[in-house]
């Protein structure tokens, strides 16, 4: 197996979830492009942990896989509130803070 | 390590079509079942890395935890079951452009600085033990900082979502 297999994989799996952050109106699913990118990243932690053999890229994967899970909690949580207050979860209506 | 390589290219263009699903579907509980088929292949790709708790820790975490999340999300925004057409941006062509300079961009600093090296061939399955070893040991102060910030979010989720 090539490094650069992975490395491709991750950085495809990276630009499909810039195009979702870019593409999407809904938070809810802007929130699941953030996923995409993030599981990228950990597919090249790892990736560079069995090349170098070395466990440090396994602790900041899992690192990585706690902060996502609190991410979406707080994400959706806010989106909650959002739709609570407006009636509406897509981003192009909240303008608010436009000059 | 022929079946390791077929493995990975199933999987991965398993998880590529599944991935531009997500982005693309005009159903949003579809695309959180899109999105569980890219995690788990994702841990697949995780095992053939030999990263075998990182894989159990997906699969617990994001499949277990993360997709309920998300499925409550839809459900408590009320939206529609069903394909709606109001999803994307008016300027969403902007993202193809970005999206495939970064590609190209990566792919080639990828090529370049890695080639045709190859991943070591009899690399160890890495144990829970040494992991554990790694996170109670060197990382742990990254540790406790994580879990002050699963603390916060957790009271911060509760605090925002709650009705007063």
């Amino acid at each position: 197996m090539f490094v650069n297999q992975f490395l491709f994989l991750a950085a495809v799996l990276f630009c499909i979830g810039v195009y979702g952050v870019i593409a999407r109106k809904n938070a809810v699913l802007m929130l699941m492009s953030i996923e995409l990118i993030l599981n990228s990243v950990n597919i090249n932690f790892l990736t560079f942990a069995m090349r170098n053999g070395s466990t440090d890229g396994h602790t900041f994967a899992l690192y990585i896989i706690a902060v996502a899970a609190a991410e979406v909690g707080v994400g959706l949580g806010l989106v909650l509130l959002v739709y609570r207050n407006k009636k509406t979860i897509s981003v192009d209506d909240l303008s608010e803070m436009r000059g | 390590m022929i079946a390791q390589n077929v493995g990975f290219w199933i999987i991965a263009v398993l998880m590529v079509v599944s991935a531009l699903r997500v982005v693309t579907t005009n159903n949003v509980v579809h695309a959180a079942l899109w999105l569980v088929v890219v995690l788990a292949g994702a841990a697949g790709q995780y095992i053939l890395l030999a990263a075998e708790f990182v894989a159990i820790t997906q699969v617990l975490v994001y499949i277990g935890a993360v997709m309920v999340l998300f499925l409550f999300g839809t459900m408590l925004t009320r939206a529609r079951i069903g394909a709606e057409s109001d999803l994307n941006n008016s300027y969403k062509k902007l993202g193809i452009p970005v999206g495939l300079v970064m590609l190209v961009a990566m792919g080639l600093a990828l090529t370049r600085s890695f080639g045709d090296e190859k991943l070591p061939e009899a690399s160890k399955v890495v144990s829970t033990l040494e992991v554990s070893d790694q996170i109670f040991g060197p990382y742990l102060l990254p540790f406790w900082a994580l879990s002050f910030v699963l603390l916060a979010a957790v009271v911060g989720a509760i605090v925002l979502a709650r009705k007063d």
